[in-house]
């Protein structure tokens, strides 16, 4: 009896001692790299590779000369207004779609969703051949509006597919009433139904704005002149050339994204959890 | 008996009416709503004669004097005109349909709209829906249906640096392209490289990443755990901060000769662990390395969206049921198989599939870490090179082969769309409610 019972202690006590190592293992394997790249950016003079050590002059040079030698400056601003731009039209457009999916049945509509679920596999980002051409045509070659125009059109298929499956678990019963009582098309929508889906709206809201900051292929490829860089572009230029890596420049760049965004992450967290189960399995 | 087959013929004669838009609708008597439909109808015809003949003829021929016709805006002409086209057969179904419910609905004695102001009303409200999603429906078309359309014309032309108009002219070159990628030496050779690998990475590094998230998940779910919180936020990092600048700082970092992972994590690993002694390792210089690099840093970035969900979805499964699985005798590893692991994968097999998609086109992470090298395997192409990869230095490169980028990626999307529909219909994830 008491043999047993010792044998399921030490297995309890063997349980946690793992459980305990992973967690830690895994806690140390994810901070390291985020620790060199945040420390490196508070160093002096020009490192070329990062390690974690701290027995280095500790300085915010790095973050004046980030905005004084280099087009840092003009690349965030240039993302912001991307990001911004095509965050509102996103949402706009992905919001009226995914409520009439939702709640209206109408001709054409199984075949619609069919449609946005079938064209949602493409990778968009694969038909640069054709990007190439239509911004020849239309002189749209290192304007920034024609990345905007991308980047909103290839969101708008599966973020529709997602915003419709939220409005799905908004309760009918609502809308039905207010219907009863006159309301009309708009009203039923802007007052009753669109504030029930404001933590999917926020979430695809947040989305729509990382796009433009993490997003490499489509802005290198269309934005040609440096001062029209984004973040993401502009930042790999530090780091490109084997000749001269500008560590330091490039960890107190990387900083300045990854702290808004991050803080935007973990505010609105919570919302895309559930969004995400709700989107993903209601289908 | 009679009614009947004047009913038909009424019906009949609408439907054959309206070959030409709005006749159907006059014969209905709906003199706006015919007005309307036969002014959409002129207005295409004229738009026909005045600019989409020239613009069929021109897409035929692609142009016939080098230095004056541009062949790549007379390509994209004609594929404009033929989504055009396209809009307005859809109208002309739209049409005959229409005329032939009217009938029906007048042989029916139902109340039919007749004056403008009926008309606008219910297109008011039938057309709400209509309304609400053309907007999204228009951006769509011309960001990805008609690039998909232009992709898939320039894949069957000869545009490459010898033919970058208006210098010289394009031409069609029928299957071409798509020979020289199955069967031509240089290319194909290549191309089944590239493809190889590009399915070696998508299930290594993504299988990586959900057994990393689900066993975390597990691991963090356990009842005793303090600091929870902690550790969950910790987990969450990775997808917090943007994946570009984790993956530029990992470039850094497994740099052969001063990058971290050599100078530090290495030796520190010889220190710690008795009888192992590892030499710096040429994580960027062999192919071997960086592909084993890439898959471990992919898992380290995509694990904490899988760890998220399932996490979520562990909450949810009904804690009786592995009170019962337990006194029914079943240990740790027989709860997870029949009851934790079943539930995971009904729940976010789409999610999961997603995941498999979106690492197939990692741009990202194949060119921020190593630019698809070390080294080249011919064609331009990278010994770490994916499809997607290959195809932006296809496009971009010094001497850009357009139409076998163009053909590539027309074999990616097919390739993908005909994986995601099998697994879609077998999981049926995506069954519509109604």
């Amino acid at each position: 009896m008491s043999n047993l019972f010792r044998s399921q202690k030490s297995s309890r006590f063997f349980t946690k001692f793992f459980t305990y190592a992973f967690l830690l293992l895994l806690s140390v394997i994810i901070l390291y790299p985020l620790l060199i790249t945040a420390s490196s950016a508070f160093k002096a003079g020009n490192i070329s590779a990062f390690d974690l050590s701290f027995d280095a002059t500790w300085t915010l040079d790095n973050f004046r000369r980030l905005f004084t030698e280099t087009l840092y400056g003009e690349w965030y601003i240039n993302t912001l207004v991307i990001a911004f731009v095509t965050m509102i039209v996103q949402v706009i457009l992905i919001t009226l779609a995914g409520y009439t999916f939702s709640r209206y049945r109408f001709i054409g509509r199984k075949k619609s969703l069919m449609f946005f679920l079938l064209v949602q596999m493409i990778p968009t980002t694969a038909t640069l051949v054709a990007f190439y051409v239509m911004a020849l045509l239309l002189g749209a070659l290192d304007q920034s509006w024609f990345l905007m125009f991308l980047y909103i059109g290839g969101g708008i298929p599966m973020n529709t597919w997602l915003m419709k499956g939220y409005f799905d678990t908004i309760p009918y019963d609502l809308d039905e009433s207010a219907k009863l009582d006159g309301a009309g098309h708009f009203r039923i929508f802007a007052q009753i139904v669109l504030p029930m889906a404001k933590p999917m709206i926020a979430v695809q809201a947040l989305w729509a704005f990382m796009t433009p900051f993490g997003e490499y292929m489509l802005a290198k490829f269309l934005l040609r002149s440096p001062e029209n860089y984004t973040v993401a572009i502009g930042l790999h230029t530090f780091i490109s050339n084997p000749q001269e890596q500008k560590v330091a420049l490039f960890s107190a760049g990387a900083i300045l994204i990854a702290i808004p965004i991050s803080i935007l992450f973990f505010m609105l967290q919570k919302n895309f959890v559930s969004g995400l189960t709700a989107g993903g399995t209601k289908g | 008996m009679e009614r009947t087959k004047d009913a038909k013929k009424r019906v009949r004669t609408a439907t054959w009416l309206s070959v030409i838009p709005g006749i159907g609708q006059f014969y209905n008597k709906q003199t706006f709503k015919g007005i309307a439909f036969l002014v959409v109808f002129a207005l295409f015809i004229y738009e026909m004669i005045v600019f989409g003949f020239a613009a069929f003829t021109g897409m035929v021929t692609l142009g016939l004097t080098p230095g004056e016709d541009h062949s790549l805006f007379l390509l994209i002409e004609g594929s404009l005109q033929l989504l055009l086209t396209v809009i307005f057969f859809l109208f002309y179904a739209i049409n005959i349909y229409d005329a032939r419910k009217v009938a029906i609905q007048i042989v029916e004695e139902k109340k039919i709209n007749k004056t403008a102001k009926d008309i606008l009303k219910n297109v008011y409200h039938n057309g709400f829906p209509y309304l609400f999603t053309i907007p999204a429906y228009l951006v769509m078309i011309f960001a990805i249906i008609f690039p998909v359309l232009v992709t898939i014309f320039i894949s069957f032309t000869n545009y490459d640096f010898y033919h970058i108009p208006p210098a010289s002219l394009i031409d069609w070159v029928g299957f071409e392209n798509f020979i020289n990628m199955f069967f031509l030496s240089s290319y194909r050779d290549t191309f089944i490289a590239v493809l190889g690998w590009t399915i070696i990475w998508t299930l290594g590094a993504t299988s990586l990443q959900i057994a990393i998230g689900i066993f975390t998940a597990v691991v963090l779910n356990q009842k005793f755990i303090k600091f929870k919180r902690l550790f969950g936020i910790i987990f969450l990092l990775p997808w917090a901060v943007p994946a570009f600048i984790t993956i530029m700082s990992f470039s850094n970092m497994f740099n052969d000769s001063l990058g971290a992972i050599n100078s530090q994590v290495i030796p520190f690993i010889n220190s710690l662990v008795p009888f192992i002694d590892l030499g710096a390792l040429p994580w960027k210089t062999d192919p071997f390395f960086t592909k084993i690099a890439i898959i471990l840093v992919q898992g380290w970035l995509g694990f904490p969206y899988i760890y998220v969900l399932v996490s979520g979805i562990l909450q949810s499964i009904p804690e009786e049921q592995y009170e019962s699985a337990k006194i029914d005798g079943a240990g740790p590893i027989q709860r997870f198989r029949h009851i934790t692991l079943p539930t995971i994968l009904m729940i976010a097999a789409p999610v999961f599939i997603t995941q498999y998609t979106f690492n197939l086109n990692n741009f990202n992470m194949i060119y921020l870490f190593n630019e698809g090298g070390p080294g080249s395997i011919g064609a331009g192409a990278g010994s770490t090179d994916i499809l997607i990869s290959w195809i932006f230095k296809l496009t971009t490169g010094t001497s850009p082969q357009y139409s076998i980028a163009a053909a590539v990626t027309l074999f990616i999307s097919i390739f993908v769309i005909t994986i995601a529909l099998i697994v879609f219909k077998k999981t049926k994830a995506f069954e519509m409610e109604d």
